[in-house]
């Protein structure tokens, strides 16, 4: 059984919208992804009918908050294959989740001399936390290489790792190439030098079956809102031991056993890396959102979101002076582009005035693009709800910046 | 919505985006500046002869960028070389207020005819977010005239 695309498309009322009078192409799910309506129905019907601070439960809506905004947490444990709830832990989005690594296991546990491996092809959030580390404390970090292709090896990871290394951090999947990682040999390799491994997983939450047992990482992060969940909310996964023994990342309520102007003494997991009031509801409307993605069933989502990047990528290739960049064997639904005649922010604006929603810039990942050589590229990615008029629509307005350009 | 675009992408700024002029490094300079516009990369450093007199007496740019933050900068350093320090300030404003207020900028009687030649830029106005590309040269510029070494549009 194939996605019923129509019925998926319907769910999110954004896409009946229009953008400077013509309907809206939404290409942009790799920044964001739209909101479906359970998701919305979900927030607005608890914030209606059970919302209260949770975790203070002398009164009766604070237990049933408690109840939703725990039963959210077992959800995103299930989406993982997490082994307990204890070990997901709610921040602000996946940003966080590694800024939380970087701040309580690295302050603790990584000291000047240690090695931290990242790639060429990070994220500045999985970037920038380790270079602050660095500075405070004295770390190296080394970079794994990216071929032309925009992979990964395991070959040139294996080589970057040495007995100095104490942690890897790396992308399940690049948001700038779409490129799919060898997470799990990579894992395995880390591990056999003794390093706690990272996954910054926001890429690959949307669009692959996500298994932390299987792949055996030892952290997992990803954000709320690019699984078709609302914004301020994402999920660190952590294995039971390390979270244990890290200390926390931010003081205050909801985290401490006691507190004494002695001795404060810190909650059990996983409060104690949720310091202050939680994003109540945008934790419930996660939960929704996993649902949702979840019922629509990982083989069918694959087959859809695998025939739109063929398709796209073919009819891509198709456009005079268009250039792909990032053409790994495994990718998700991202396409990378140049075009010799306009700049991505050029094509941006035009292909904007033709409804169409597209990232032109350099996806917060200088590093890749200075690999590549370009300062910036366009990029179209899909999500459940896009179809192959999409990918038409976007063809179609790139003859419109040609018009402009090739005169 | 094709005359919007044809607006913004006058025949003028296409040209000035793929051969801009004054793309170099003057020797002489003693003044520079780099300006980036960090969402979307661009980033094009500004280089000025000032003479003792306030006197601009050579400038020029180099960088990259889209069509918009190019032809910008390289109309802006043939409209400015000749001009004094309070000139180019003066001309920078009414250029701002070109590209992103509906009112009629206010223009110095002796500036009228370079600015005139800014009015390529004029489409701008209909792109708000284009705005920072359009102006990124002309704040970097500013940046240089002030002895600042960086800018950032952000």
């Amino acid at each position: 059984m194939s996605l019923n695309i129509a019925k998926i498309r319907a769910d999110f009322p954004i896409l009946s919208r229009q953008v400077h009078g013509c309907p809206l192409v939404f290409l942009d799910s790799a920044a964001s992804a739209q909101k479906p309506h359970p998701v919305l129905e979900t927030m607005r019907e608890f914030q209606e009918t059970e919302y209260a601070n949770i975790h203070r439960g002398a009164y009766w809506l604070s237990q049933v908050a408690t109840e939703r905004f725990e039963a959210a947490r077992g959800k995103a444990r299930a989406f993982l294959n997490a082994a307990k709830d204890k070990e997901i832990i709610f921040t602000r989005n996946a940003t966080e989740s590694i800024n939380l690594i970087a701040a309580s296991y690295g302050r603790a546990f990584l000291f000047a001399g240690d090695e931290v491996v990242i790639t060429e092809l990070e994220h500045h959030s999985n970037i920038v936390p380790w270079q602050m580390l660095r500075d405070e404390k004295g770390i190296v970090l080394k970079v794994v290489p990216v071929t032309d292709a925009g992979e990964v090896t395991v070959e040139d990871f294996a080589a970057t790792l040495s007995p100095k290394t104490k942690l890897a951090a790396f992308a399940h999947v690049s948001n700038a190439l779409g490129t799919i990682l060898p997470v799990k040999e990579m894992t395995k390799l880390a591990h056999e030098r003794g390093a706690v491994v990272l996954v910054d997983g926001c890429q690959a939450a949307p669009h692959l079956p996500v298994d932390v047992q299987d792949i055996d990482c030892d952290f997992y992060a990803f954000s709320g809102h690019k699984v078709y969940g609302p914004t301020g909310i994402g999920v660190l996964y952590g294995r039971e031991a390390l979270l244990k023994a890290m200390p926390p990342y931010q003081g205050g309520g909801d985290m401490i056993s006691s507190v004494s102007f002695a001795k404060t003494t810190w909650a059990p997991l996983p409060a104690k890396f949720e310091a202050g009031t939680p994003a109540i509801a945008q934790a419930v409307g996660l939960g929704a959102a996993l649902d949702y993605l979840s019922a629509l069933g990982w083989n069918d989502v694959l087959a859809h979101e695998h025939d739109l990047l063929a398709y796209a990528t073919d009819k891509l290739m198709g456009v005079e002076g268009l250039s792909i960049v990032g053409q790994a064997r495994d990718k998700i639904s991202v396409v990378s582009f140049t075009l010799d005649c306009a700049h991505p922010h050029d094509m941006a604006t035009i292909l904007d005035r033709s409804g169409v929603a597209v990232r032109a810039g350099h996806h917060c990942a200088q590093p890749i693009m200075e690999r590549f050589g370009v300062p910036a590229t366009t990029r179209a990615s899909f999500g459940v709800y896009n179809t192959r008029a999409d990918a038409d629509a976007l063809v179609a307005a790139l003859g419109r910046v040609m018009e402009v350009f090739r005169r | 919505m094709m005359d919007e675009l044809r607006d913004l992408y006058q025949e003028v700024i296409l040209d000035h985006g793929r051969n801009p002029r004054n793309f170099r490094h003057p020797e002489d300079a003693n003044r520079h500046a780099h300006g980036a516009n960090p969402m979307c990369g661009d980033q094009l450093v500004v280089y000025l002869k000032l003479g003792a007199t306030g006197l601009v007496e050579d400038v020029a740019f180099q960088g990259k960028g889209c069509a918009i933050s190019m032809a910008s900068a390289s109309l802006m350093t043939e409209i400015v070389v000749g001009k004094t320090e309070a000139q180019a300030h003066a001309l920078f404003h009414a250029f701002h207020q070109l590209v992103s207020q509906d009112a009629p900028p206010e223009v110095p009687a002796e500036l009228e005819e370079d600015f005139d030649r800014l009015q390529a830029l004029a489409g701008v106005r209909e792109f708000p977010v284009r705005v920072k590309c359009a102006t990124l040269a002309w704040h970097t510029l500013e940046a240089a005239v002030n002895g600042e070494d960086e800018i950032s549009t952000e």
